[in-house]
C-alpha cells in the first residue's frame, strides 16, 4: 500500500486493482461536532459535489439499489400503499429515496411527474453538526463531505432537530443516527458515490464542485432552450451552498418537488439554542453556583439565638396565646 | 370564627423542654430525597448535553449512550415524585397577605433582621417562590422533554415544534438550576433548616424565629387537644 488514491473527479472511473491508500484522513477534518478550535488541516482537498439533474431522472431507483448494496443496509420490506416511493420514507437503512410528485403545471395544464432523489445535501454549514452534543459524532471534511462517526453517536436526535432538510434517521436497533455519507469510503479511494455510478441516465453525476456547477449551467441552458424558462440550479445559499445539489426544471418553485425547502437555513431557534442560550446559560449558572458557595462560606449565617429558644418555650407553654405585640 | 390554618395536620410539637417541632414525617422526607437525587442526576446528565465542555460528565453514567437513555427515564421518576410532594404541600404554599409584607421588606430578609418581619405560617414567600418555580419548571421540562424524547416519541411532534421544545427545555433547565441553587443556599444559610428534611424536626427557636404563626397554631392545637 504505497500509493495514495487520487481525489476523484468523476463517478465513472473504475477502481485500480492494486491496493491503494486512503486519501480522506482524520487530518482532513475541518469541523467536528461539539468541538471548538479544530486544528485546521495543512492541505485543502478539492471541494466535491454530487449533481442531481431532476430533468434527466427516470425514477428507476438504481441509485437506491446501489446505495443499499454499497452500504450493506437492509431496508424493511413494506406494504404497497399505491405510491411509488419505496420505502415510504428515508430510514436508518435507506439513505436515499426517490420522491415522486404528480404536479399539474397551471400554465400548460400538463401533468408533470416530478421525481427527486432525496438524501443528505452535505451542507457547507451543516445544521446537524451544529446541533450535535457529542464530540466527534459528526465531522466535515475539507472536500465538503459531512459524515457521521457512529462510534461517537449517542442517539439523542439533536441532528434531526438541526437539519433543515429532515434527513437523519435514528436507528431503533443501535440508537445511532444514519444518513448518506456521500460514499466517503469510496471517495477516499478515488471513486465516486455508488448512486452516481449506478445511474443509467447520468441524472446523478459526481466530481469537483466547480466542474459540477459548470455542467449544471450547461444543463440549465439546454433546459431553457427547450422551453423550461425557469430552469435553474438549487444550491441554497442559506446553508452556504451544498455538496449535493440539483438542477430543477422549475427552480422558481422548489417546494413542488415534494417539499424541497424554498430557502433552507439553520433555524434561528436552533441558532439561539446552540448560541446565546448555551453560552449565557452556562455563565449564569456558573456565577450563581460559585457566588452562592462563596457567600455561604463568608457571609453571616441566619442563626437562631438562645433568647428565641426561650421565647419558643414560653409560647408553647402559654398555648400559643402570648401577648402578640410584645417584643 | 375559623382561624386560618398555618400548619399541616401532621405537624406537632414533639417535646417542650427544649421545644422541638415535627415539620416533615418520614414519607415526605424520603420522597423529597428521591426528588433531590433525581434532580441532581438530571442536572449532571443534562448539563453534559447542554455544553460540550461538560460532556465528560456522561462518563458518570457509563458513556453518552447510557446518559442519553437514562436522562428521560430519571425525568419521569422525578416528575412522579415531585407530583406526590406537590399534592402534599400546595395548600400551605398558596399566597397570603403576609407574603406581600415579607417581600416588601426583602432587605431585612437578606440582612437576617427577622424581628422586623411579619409573623409567618409554615412557609415564607421565598419558600413559596421556590415551590411554585419548581412546579412550573418541572411541568415545562416534562412536556418539552417528552417532545424531544427520540427513543419513544421521535414522531410525536413536527421538527419545527421540536426545535422550540429543545430551546424551551434548555432555558427551563437553566432556570430550574438557578432555583435549585437558591433552594440549597437558603437551606444552608438559614441554620437549623436542613434537619427538617433529615431528622424531620426543627427547634422551637427556629420555628419561633422563622414561622411563628405556624408554631403558635401548633402550640394552641396542643393545649386544646384534638376534639375527643
Amino acid at each position: 500500500m504505497t500509493e495514495t488514491a487520487p481525489q476523484p473527479r468523476t463517478a465513472a472511473s473504475n477502481p485500480p486493482v492494486q491496493p491503494i491508500g486512503s486519501n480522506l484522513l482524520p487530518s482532513d477534518v475541518v469541523r467536528i461536532s461539539a468541538t471548538k478550535d479544530v486544528p485546521q488541516p495543512e492541505r485543502q482537498l478539492t471541494k466535491v459535489a454530487k449533481l442531481i439533474d431532476v430533468s434527466k431522472c427516470i425514477g428507476c431507483k438504481a441509485c437506491q439499489s446501489a446505495c443499499i448494496e454499497w452500504n450493506d443496509t437492509k431496508p424493511e420490506v413494506e406494504e404497497n400503499v399505491g405510491v411509488y416511493e419505496n420505502p415510504h420514507d428515508l430510514t436508518p437503512n435507506m439513505f436515499t429515496l426517490m420522491r415522486f410528485t404528480e404536479w399539474v403545471n397551471p400554465e400548460t395544464d400538463n401533468l408533470e411527474w416530478l421525481i427527486r432523489k432525496d438524501g443528505c445535501m452535505h451542507c457547507e454549514d451543516p445544521g446537524c453538526l451544529k446541533a450535535c452534543p457529542a464530540p466527534g459524532a459528526i465531522v466535515q471534511y475539507s472536500n465538503g463531505i459531512v459524515d457521521f462517526i457512529h462510534e461517537n453517536c449517542i442517539g439523542c436526535g439533536y441532528c434531526v432537530t438541526g437539519c433543515p432538510f429532515d434527513i437523519p434517521r435514528i436507528s431503533k436497533v443501535d440508537h445511532k443516527s444514519y444518513k448518506c455519507t456521500l460514499c466517503s469510503d469510496r471517495v477516499a479511494v478515488g471513486q465516486g458515490p455508488a448512486c452516481a455510478k449506478a445511474c443509467p441516465t447520468e441524472a446523478i453525476v459526481f466530481g469537483t464542485k466547480e466542474d459540477m456547477i459548470a455542467h449544471a449551467n450547461d444543463r440549465v441552458e439546454d433546459l431553457k432552450s427547450r422551453g423550461y424558462a425557469n430552469a435553474g440550479i438549487y444550491d441554497p445559499p442559506g446553508v452556504g451552498g451544498t455538496h449535493v445539489f440539483y438542477v430543477l426544471h422549475h427552480a422558481d418553485k422548489p417546494a413542488i418537488y415534494d417539499g424541497l425547502p424554498d430557502n433552507p437555513r439553520i433555524s434561528p431557534v436552533v441558532e439561539g439554542w446552540k448560541g446565546v442560550t448555551k453560552t449565557a446559560g452556562l455563565a449564569v449558572m456558573g456565577v450563581a453556583a460559585v457566588g452562592a458557595a462563596i457567600h455561604g462560606i463568608f457571609a453571616r449565617a441566619n442563626k437562631v439565638d438562645a433568647h428565641e429558644e426561650q421565647e419558643a418555650e414560653k409560647l408553647v407553654q402559654s398555648g400559643g396565646s402570648d401577648d402578640r405585640g410584645a417584643v | 370564627m375559623r382561624r386560618p390554618v398555618y400548619a399541616e395536620p401532621g405537624d406537632r410539637i414533639e417535646s417542650t423542654k427544649p421545644v422541638t417541632v415535627s415539620r416533615y414525617r418520614g414519607f415526605i422526607r424520603a420522597n423529597h430525597w428521591i426528588t433531590a437525587i433525581t434532580l441532581i442526576l438530571l442536572l449532571i446528565s443534562g448539563l453534559a448535553f447542554f455544553h460540550p465542555s461538560l460532556y465528560f460528565l456522561t462518563g458518570l453514567f457509563g458513556g453518552g449512550q447510557n446518559a442519553r437513555w437514562l436522562h428521560p427515564v430519571i425525568g419521569v421518576v422525578l416528575f412522579v415524585s415531585f407530583m406526590v410532594m406537590f399534592i402534599q404541600l400546595w395548600r400551605l404554599n398558596l399566597p397570603t397577605p403576609d407574603d406581600r409584607a415579607w417581600l416588601s421588606q426583602i432587605g431585612d430578609v437578606v440582612k437576617g433582621n427577622e424581628e422586623n418581619l411579619p409573623e409567618l405560617g409554615k412557609y415564607n414567600a421565598g419558600q413559596k417562590f421556590i415551590f411554585w418555580g419548581m412546579t412550573i419548571l418541572i411541568v415545562v421540562l416534562i412536556v418539552s422533554g417528552v417532545m424531544i424524547w427520540e427513543q419513544f416519541f421521535g414522531e410525536l411532534v413536527t421538527i419545527p415544534t421540536r426545535r422550540w421544545a429543545v430551546l424551551t427545555h434548555s432555558l427551563a433547565a437553566v432556570a430550574i438550576i438557578l432555583v435549585f441553587i437558591l433552594h440549597v443556599y437558603a437551606a444552608f444559610w438559614t441554620r437549623g433548616t436542613l434537619r427538617a428534611m433529615t431528622r424531620g424536626t426543627v427547634t422551637g427557636g427556629w420555628a419561633y424565629r422563622h414561622h411563628r404563626k405556624w408554631l403558635r397554631e401548633l402550640a394552641g392545637r396542643r393545649t386544646r387537644g384534638p376534639a375527643e
